[in-house]
């Protein structure tokens, strides 16, 4: 088909169940019906995916250390100290 | 310190005459109690100048609660005051009444087979002990406190602390930590279930006052004399909640296999008190950013899974926040005071809990501001 826009020709392309055309020429998309739907409930799961933060499961003192190191207890000298503190009064 | 080397080695020989059979010997605790192995028992001497009452009605509880608490095989007296006992002015503080036998009080228990440093390198072992050690804190809070049960130990740790910080010093960290410490709420004597119905104000060491709180600084003799009554008072947990069994020093420390299943042990702080208290050093540890987010939540849901009392299960913070304060300036202290004494810098994670101190004094300040 013909781009609407610069009467370039439009390459067809599959991807995830979507159908799209795409302009050689001014690279400008053609969606389907619906298809703008399907891509926006896509890309929503997709960051839900990877940006959500896992619920607060019990929440923290207003005092608390910001967490989200992920460096507990593995260096040799904290390491020694912290695993002592687990097992002392 | 050759003679109190000497004198620690007396104290082991008694130990191992006490244990019912012989067997290999091995010195598991060296510190205000002396812990040895002796074949398939452990032998304990317990501080000096331990209550002997209170200790029986302790060692009782732990007796009648099978499933939660390893139960004793017995307790002794040493006839002869041993050197240790002499020495420790903490022990004179306590004004010995007349005739008061002076021998160190040792208890003999079931070898357990204990959770220890070495099962944490494999990294499998830590989830299983907390969730564990949650379940047994939980039936443990909801087991009815037997009569005339003494308080729980753990606000007497911290003033214990305290008293120890009061004496390496001062430094900006001990300062941090006393201000911290300040804004606890003032130091009240738990109401001694044993005195039920009586005014609390009758007892001579209630009417907190600002002057108690500097006392606590300053008064090593007068404060731990308050020890075991004296406690912070946080935001009202209900009457229910502040009067359960508590195990008033719990850690991974105090958890043994004994015939496949895991058990509670060490009954010197066990008593009637706020059961969050049991679960304040953990919490503490985790507001300081020491112990990972997914084994302190791993650890709350097993308590509350299990039914625990201590917390309310929407808002545990609610209840934890005030023991959790507490516990951190008392792990501050403890830290600062090692380091203090051994001529060292603060390690990462005595500096950890310093800063948890620091964060406590600024959001105390904020919320001042915010009622004012």
């Amino acid at each position: 088909m013909e781009c609407p826009k610069c009467r370039g020709h439009m390459r067809t392309f599959d991807r995830n169940g979507i159908h799209i055309e795409q302009c050689d020429n001014c690279k400008g998309i053609f969606l389907d019906y619906g298809e703008l739907e399907s891509l926006t409930r896509m890309e929503t799961q997709w960051a839900q995916q990877q940006y959500a933060p896992p619920p607060p499961a019990h929440g923290g003192p207003a005092w608390g250390a910001p967490h989200g190191g992920g460096h507990y207890g593995h260096h040799g000298h904290r390491n020694r100290s912290w695993v002592g503190m687990l097992f002392s009064s | 310190m050759l003679r109190e080397d000497a004198a620690s080695a007396t104290l082991v020989d008694e130990l191992v005459r006490l244990a019912p059979r012989s067997g290999p010997v091995t010195v598991l605790k060296d510190t205000r109690v002396l812990v040895v192995r002796v074949g398939d028992v452990v032998v304990k001497a317990h501080p000096p100048g331990t209550e002997e009452g209170d200790l029986r009605r302790r060692l009782d509880a732990a007796g009648e609660l099978p499933g939660v608490m390893l139960a004793p095989l017995g307790l002794h007296r040493l006839d002869s005051p041993d050197r240790l006992d002499r020495l420790d002015h903490l022990g004179h503080a306590e004004a010995p009444h007349a005739g008061r036998p002076s021998g160190r009080l040792v208890t003999i228990w079931p070898a357990g087979e204990a959770l220890s440093p070495d099962d944490l390198a494999d990294g499998t072992m830590p989830q299983d002990a907390w969730e564990s050690g949650a379940r047994l804190l939980a039936h443990l809070h909801a087991s009815p406190p037997p009569a005339a049960m003494p308080p729980a130990g753990g606000p007497g740790r911290l003033v214990r602390a305290m008293v120890e910080l009061a004496q390496v010093g001062d430094s900006a960290e001990t300062r941090q930590i006393r201000e911290a410490y300040r804004t606890l709420a003032e130091p009240l004597h738990v109401p001694d279930p044993r005195a039920a119905g009586r005014p609390t104000d009758d007892h001579p060491t209630a009417g907190p006052s600002s002057a108690d709180h500097r006392a606590a600084e300053h008064h090593p003799a007068r404060h731990i004399s308050a020890g075991h009554r004296a406690a912070v008072r946080g935001p009202e947990p209900s009457r229910g909640r502040r009067h359960a069994l508590t195990h008033g020093d719990w850690h991974l420390g105090q958890l043994v296999r004994h015939e496949g299943a895991w058990l509670l042990i060490d009954p010197d702080d066990l008593g009637v008190g706020d059961p969050a208290w049991d679960l304040a050093r953990p919490a503490a540890w985790f507001a300081a950013g020491l112990l990972d987010p997914e084994l302190w939540h791993t650890f709350l849901s097993a308590y509350v899974g299990a039914g625990g009392i201590a917390v309310s299960p929407d808002d545990p913070w609610r209840e934890l926040d005030l023991p959790a304060r507490a516990l951190t300036v008392q792990l501050a202290a403890t830290a600062t005071v090692t380091a203090m004494r051994a001529g060292s810098a603060l390690d990462d994670v005595a500096a950890a809990l310093v800063s948890s101190c620091g964060r406590i004094v600024a959001a105390a300040g904020e919320r001042r501001q915010g009622e004012g």
